[in-house]
């Protein structure tokens, strides 16, 4: 498989209520990389060491917290030519975004899901590089660079809504998304979580129903190993990180995995693990008689909190 | 300094420090009768209306609090401390588990 079209969710766009508050959570405590703020100092552009592209996460304070928009990175302009009619064929209204509007950043296609978030994607954004140089690039780099909880890269959203398999069905129909794993009702069949990839992961996108649209569950960093987690959770717990769920596996994904909240009460993950997708892997369903398992495989045990606390 | 906080549902009073918040106290107190959400400010599952006293708070997402709920004194338990003795009234979410507990 090559990937072509979507490469993988590129940026995501967080509001926080206090932005000095979001900077020692998101880089001094869990060691992103601070690129660069605006003008105004309110909103601050961070990458994780191993990403090449000039930042996957931007926080921007407002009076509210969550999601402010997903983006996903598609492999070249031509693309997003392609894409358009077949945006708007589905049903969905596409707004034009001019290159630089966005810092570092080509120009956007913007358009709102059928579960109410706001969704963009780009061709083009300046790339830095991992510190490593791209040839004779060796593998580790300098001391300081792979700090705090040691995450490589973003790397997915879960999103709260309601038309979740209309969503679902937008990125399978229009961006050949796969549907990885589906969490249903045992009852009704209705869909509680549908799980998506573009890529060899087993999600790269995800949707939660939720009565209230464009709702946040998490944003989700990768790590190198499952030791890392731990390690994770020791920095969680040195600096007092109001957590949600400590150390487990999840059944959906099987990553390893632990889930605290930053400052402004937006759930944030780090995991490492999970099995290697295929196109032709079949979808895996979980339902409500399997609830515990399917969330968090070590201790078979389903937290209310998880399903409801969203920002 | 530590201040006295009293939960009129639960009818039970505890200690809370004016650096801590009112959230985390309450969780010591009510043990398993009381839930937790984010405790940033942004999910709103700990809104309290405050009865009596006065306190210190942090920024509050403006989708569960408004200002109307400010001006009422009604906030998310996890964004503020007490700078006296404090008596609330669970309202959001977590009144549920609270409500459920008194009737046992």
């Amino acid at each position: 498989m090559a990937l072509k079209g979507v490469l993988r969710l590129g940026e995501v766009g967080v509001r926080v209520m206090d932005i000095d508050a979001a900077r020692r959570h998101y880089v001094e405590h869990m060691g992103l990389h601070e690129m660069m703020t605006d003008e105004t100092g309110k909103k601050l552009y961070c990458k994780a060491w191993d990403e090449h592209d000039h930042h996957s996460l931007v926080l921007q304070e407002a009076d509210t917290a969550g999601l402010e928009y997903v983006a996903f990175k598609v492999d070249s302009d031509a693309t997003l030519d392609e894409f358009e009619p077949k945006i708007r064929e589905f049903g969905l209204e596409v707004a034009h975004i001019e290159a630089g509007v966005y810092p570092k950043s080509g120009r956007r296609l913007e358009f709102i899901l059928p579960s109410g978030h706001r969704t963009q994607l780009y061709a083009e954004k300046e790339q830095v590089g991992n510190t490593l140089g791209t040839r004779n690039p060796g593998v580790i780099p300098d001391e300081g660079v792979v700090r705090g909880f040691r995450i490589n890269r973003l790397d997915h959203c879960l999103l709260g809504g309601p038309n979740i398999d209309e969503s679902a069905r937008f990125f399978r129909e229009v961006f050949d998304f796969v549907l990885s794993e589906r969490i249903e009702d045992l009852e009704s069949r209705e869909s509680l979580a549908v799980f998506l990839t573009c890529s060899n992961k087993p999600h790269d996108i995800a949707f939660l129903i939720n009565p209230e649209p464009g709702r946040f569950h998490h944003v989700s960093f990768l790590l190198e190993s499952e030791t890392d987690v731990i390690h994770a959770a020791d920095l969680i717990g040195k600096h007092r990180i109001p957590v949600d769920v400590g150390p487990n596996r999840h059944g959906v994904t099987r990553g390893n995995t632990i889930y605290y909240f930053d400052p402004s009460g937006n759930r944030n993950e780090v995991f490492a693990g999970g099995y290697v997708h295929y196109p032709d892997t079949p979808t895996l369903t979980w339902d409500t008689s399997e609830m515990g398992p399917a969330q968090f495989s070590q201790d078979n045990t389903p937290r209310e909190s998880f399903l409801s606390v969203l920002t | 300094m530590t201040h006295r906080v009293y939960l009129e549902e639960l009818d039970v009073e505890f200690p809370c420090r004016s650096e801590q918040s009112v959230l985390e106290c309450m969780v010591g107190a009510g043990k398993k009768g009381i839930v937790v959400g984010c405790r940033g400010g942004g999910c709103g599952v700990c809104k309290v209306e405050v009865l009596e006293g006065e306190y210190s708070d942090r920024p509050m997402s403006k989708a569960h609090i408004g200002d109307d709920d400010l001006s009422q004194k009604r906030v998310l338990a996890c964004c503020i401390s007490p700078r006296s003795n404090l008596s609330l009234r669970v309202i959001g979410k977590i009144a549920k588990p609270i409500q459920r507990r008194c009737q046992k």
